[in-house]
């Protein structure tokens, strides 16, 4: 498989990340014009399939870090991420061959497929999260020992400062004190391995997905479906709640942010109350005092007319939404990684179970 | 000179004006239909005005315009001026060119004339880099050649540091000394492609608004109100000298709705309420925040994203003329109105169209002096089934609306305005109260006749640079020169509002503090 991505791809792409970004993972705006801007100056994106990465290739993700506020102002020149591959390309003295989204989700989904136009790399259809999650370490690449460094960051002057620590964490720590002199946001290239680790760990086929997803919604309407409908098909996911947001509590603490949506029950749910727990992204669905969604599968809140993704931080009283929870991929599933992203991770005493079984009670 | 006003609110079914006296008491009101030239319309009103108050022109010291102009100009991509557009941001920024997300129709019009130089500043206010004086002399002088009329500068983080903006000014007036140049920093908020696209918008509408003035300033001569001052009304409820806004045509774009909202608080002198302004076509449904409508961050224009003040409200297609279907014993009303032919084609009219007003006027809710109009046909060909099912979704509708507005799940005071409000039931299951003040159907035109003269800034800092007193004040002292600017008198201007956002994830404890002045109208 290989497709070469038109700007109507990204569009469909970007949307599609924001419905698995379950309601974190940033504006995925900026990026999205990034791409399009790229092929429209003739520039290609070309995604393949993550089973045709060759064993020895070099494979790095991309992502850009820090303050949000700062990457809507000091937009990117589209170089950055450029100069902080040079620079870990030049660390281990080889050309990387693919680049990679290490989030399906927000913003960090659509800045590899810039970088790989601008750069004339391939993306692989992978990632490695296939959602969003808000901490360095919670990849699945963690879980199969690979290591965030040697990493490498840079700015849009060209400035770029490589990164070898003893953890993940120390990275993330490090990391984050670096972005700060960069004037608040980072461009970095993370996690480089081998093809084989890359196929080995990766979350397959999450680009095509959040096209079809993408695709799904904004043509339902041009083939007579409901939006919802055509989302739940594209997604493999449940119908988990409809109705009205009636409350919303925020606090922010240790740098994210956390609260609860209230939703009081419309259409066939009405009597019924669901309430979604979320930090940065959403992790917890209660349903009239019963868990009935959890990290790592996905808790996605869409409107209900339209089918568009919600992100908490435009959770508001009044409005009308529907809550879709997907399966995560089964990677996550596993006792290591439900000691990295499962509930209990995140502060929340209660046992996974899996959406699929949860939902039917 | 006496001190009668008038106000004017250009709606999309219909032009209001209203006389008022000193004491903001409505002497006359009256509406016209709104013809597509908007100039037409409102000169119909004004002269229906003047022969039912019968007053002396010589007592009318100012007219006080709510508009729809620019944003017509800017939806039907005419009279549109071509832009040189500058973004001062590189080595920053190039991943995404100014316009890239327009539609094609649009850029077009605006000339698709676009540069970015190297410049620019960091959230702490430093440099990214110096001003590439050279660049940007090279680019406007081959702007000029491809035809430029404006110009819009905007620069990185100028909300922290406008340095660079003010020094392109300078130099783009060295060179084209005859062409207007719009600075950003004065234009929108953070968000750099969202306050370039208003500074471009800007930029290009400057034309319009000029010959606007200028046939609205004939119009009054003829009706003889050729010494009466001209305001316009903006889009955060307050309203500016023509001096004013022919320098920023943006901030009328979306003014009649907030002329509405602050009409709904003239007319009851509630500050805090909901209200909902019911027109031939839609309903707008806002927010009374101390006074004043409740801002959004963020309002798209004709497709293009900007980030200017504007009133944050949920718009539904449900209006006086909303036309009533019936399928497959499903009823709905709405988003297709029948506009101002309401009294042709309504049934009530003798009309063949079922629309919401013929539904609340067979309900039994509504009465219309008009003795063209008749209840009992509506009564005697709508089947007394649908009437009940129309009128629950219309109100449905409405709660649905005014839900969506609200913050909390409390029953709030509802105010109903507009030419359409008298649809309306007394009671709203989501409001304590619900109000139809007397003038309900002129809130528009006496939101925009009482208007106070008004400027709001918003500026970024970091309380690690300065206290918070000396940036209130700092923020303040702009919003006042603002003000005085837009047409205030001094000697009456106070702080209205000061908003202290904080920005997450950066360090130094940056805030952006926001803050309106307003005050009355100078004398003259």
């Amino acid at each position: 498989m290989e497709i070469k991505l038109n700007k109507e791809d990204i569009k469909n792409l970007s949307l599609g990340a924001a419905v698995l970004g379950t309601g974190g993972g940033g504006d995925p705006y900026i990026g999205m014009l990034m791409a399009m801007q790229a092929i429209e100056k003739g520039k290609e994106i070309t995604i393949v399939d993550v089973e045709s990465v060759e064993d020895d290739a070099f494979v790095v993700a991309v992502a850009g870090m820090g303050a949000p506020v700062v990457m809507i102002e000091k937009i990117p020149s589209g170089k950055e991420a450029g100069f902080s591959l040079t620079s870990i390309e030049r660390y281990f003295g080889k050309r990387a061959d693919y680049v990679f989204s290490i989030e399906a989700g927000g913003l960090n989904s659509t800045i590899p497929l810039a970088t790989a136009a601008e750069m004339g790399r391939l993306v692989p259809d992978g990632d490695g999260m296939g959602r969003a999650f808000p901490e360095l370490q919670m990849v699945t690449f963690h879980l199969y020992g690979v290591r965030a460094t040697p990493m490498s960051m840079a700015d849009e002057k060209g400035n770029s400062v490589i990164l070898d620590t003893v953890d993940n964490y120390w990275a993330e720590k490090i990391a984050r004190a670096i972005t700060v002199k960069f004037g608040g946001v980072a461009w970095i290239s993370i996690y480089p391995m081998s093809g084989k680790d890359f196929k080995r760990a990766a979350v397959r086929g999450s680009l095509t997905k959040e096209i079809r997803i993408g695709e799904a919604i904004r043509d339902a309407k041009k083939h007579g479906k409901n939006p919802l409908d055509a989302l739940l098909d594209a997604t493999g996911g449940f119908l988990l709640f409809e109705g009205k947001i009636v409350d919303v509590i925020r606090r922010a603490t240790g740098g994210f942010a956390r609260g609860e949506a209230t939703i009081e029950g419309l259409g066939d749910f009405r009597g019924s109350r669901l309430v979604i727990h979320f930090q940065n992204e959403n992790l917890v669905a209660i349903r009239d005092g019963k868990v009935i969604a959890s990290v790592p599968d996905l808790i996605t809140v869409i409107e209900r007319d339209t089918a568009r993704p919600v992100t908490t931080e435009r959770l508001k009283y009044g409005l009308r939404v529907a809550v879709i929870g997907i399966p995560c991929d089964p990677k996550w599933r596993t006792p290591e990684g439900l000691k990295v992203v499962g509930p209990r991770y995140f502060g929340y005493d209660i046992d996974y179970v899996p959406i699929e079984v949860a939902v039917r009670g | 000179m006496g001190g009668l006003r008038i106000g004017v609110d250009v709606g999309s079914t219909h032009t209001d004006s209203v006389l008022i006296d000193e004491r903001d008491s409505v002497i006359a009101a009256v509406k016209a239909r709104t013809t597509k030239d908007v100039t037409t319309g409102i000169m119909n009103s004004l002269r229906q005005l003047l022969e039912k108050s019968g007053v002396d022109t010589a007592d009318i010291s100012a007219v006080m315009f709510g508009t729809t102009h620019i944003l017509n100009a800017i939806v039907q991509r005419e009279g549109l001026m071509r832009v040189g557009v500058i973004r001062i941001g590189a080595p920053a920024t190039t991943a995404i060119e100014p316009m890239l997300d327009w539609p094609k129709d649009l850029r077009d019009a605006v000339g698709g004339l676009k540069t970015i130089v190297q410049g620019g500043h960091e959230y702490t206010g430093e440099e990214i880099a110096s001003l590439d004086e050279k660049g940007l002399r090279k680019a406007v002088t081959a702007f000029l050649e491809k035809g430029a009329e404006a110009f819009a500068v905007t620069s990185v983080f100028s909300i922290v540091n406008p340095d660079h903006e003010l020094r392109a000014k300078e130099i783009i007036r060295e060179i084209a000394p005859d062409k207007p140049v719009v600075l950003s920093h004065e234009i929108g908020s953070m968000g750099l492609l969202e306050r370039e696209n208003a500074t471009i918008l800007n930029a290009a509408t400057i034309g319009v608004m000029k010959r606007t003035v200028e046939s609205l300033r004939k119009g009054l001569e003829k009706l003889g109100l050729g010494e009466a001052r001209m305001f316009f009304a903006q889009n955060d409820g307050t309203t500016a000298s023509t001096d004013y806004i022919e320098k920023f045509p943006i901030f009328t774009v979306v003014a009649p709705i907030s002329n509405s909202i602050r009409g709904a608080y003239v007319l009851t002198g509630i500050k805090d309420a909901i209200v909902a302004d019911t027109g031939g076509t839609t309903t707008n449904v806002g927010v009374l925040n101390n006074g004043y409508p409740r801002e959004a961050l963020e309002i798209e224009i004709s497709g293009v994203r900007t980030n200017i003040r504007s009133p944050d409200i949920v718009a539904i297609g449900l209006g006086g003329g909303s036309v009533v279907k019936v399928e497959n014993g499903t009823v709905t009303v709405g988003p297709v109105s029948v506009g101002y032919r309401l009294i042709e084609e309504g049934v009530a009219w003798g009309g063949n169209t079922v629309t919401a007003t013929d539904i609340a006027l067979a309900k039994g809710v509504m009465r219309i002096d008009d003795p063209r109009c008749d209840p009992e046909r509506a009564r005697k060909l709508i089947p007394p089934g649908v009437v009940e099912k129309a009128y629950a979704v219309m109100v449905s509708m409405l709660e649905e609306a005014i839900d969506k507005v609200k913050t909390s799940p409390e029953p709030a005071t509802v105010i109903l305005v507009g030419g359409g409000s008298l649809m309306w039931p007394k009671k709203l299951s989501v409001a304590k109260e619900v109000i139809r003040p007397e003038h309900a159907q002129s809130a528009n035109a006496l939101g925009a006749a009482t208007a106070l003269i008004g400027g709001t800034v918003e500026k970024a800092f970091s309380y690690d640079h300065i206290t918070r007193a000396e940036a209130i004040k700092a923020a303040s002292e702009e919003a006042k020169t603002k003000a005085i600017a837009a047409g205030a008198d001094p000697s009456t201007i106070e702080i209205v509002e000061v908003e202290e956002i904080a920005l997450p994830y950066l360090p130094g404890n940056a805030v952006k503090i926001r803050v309106k002045a307003v005050g009355k109208m100078k004398p003259k």
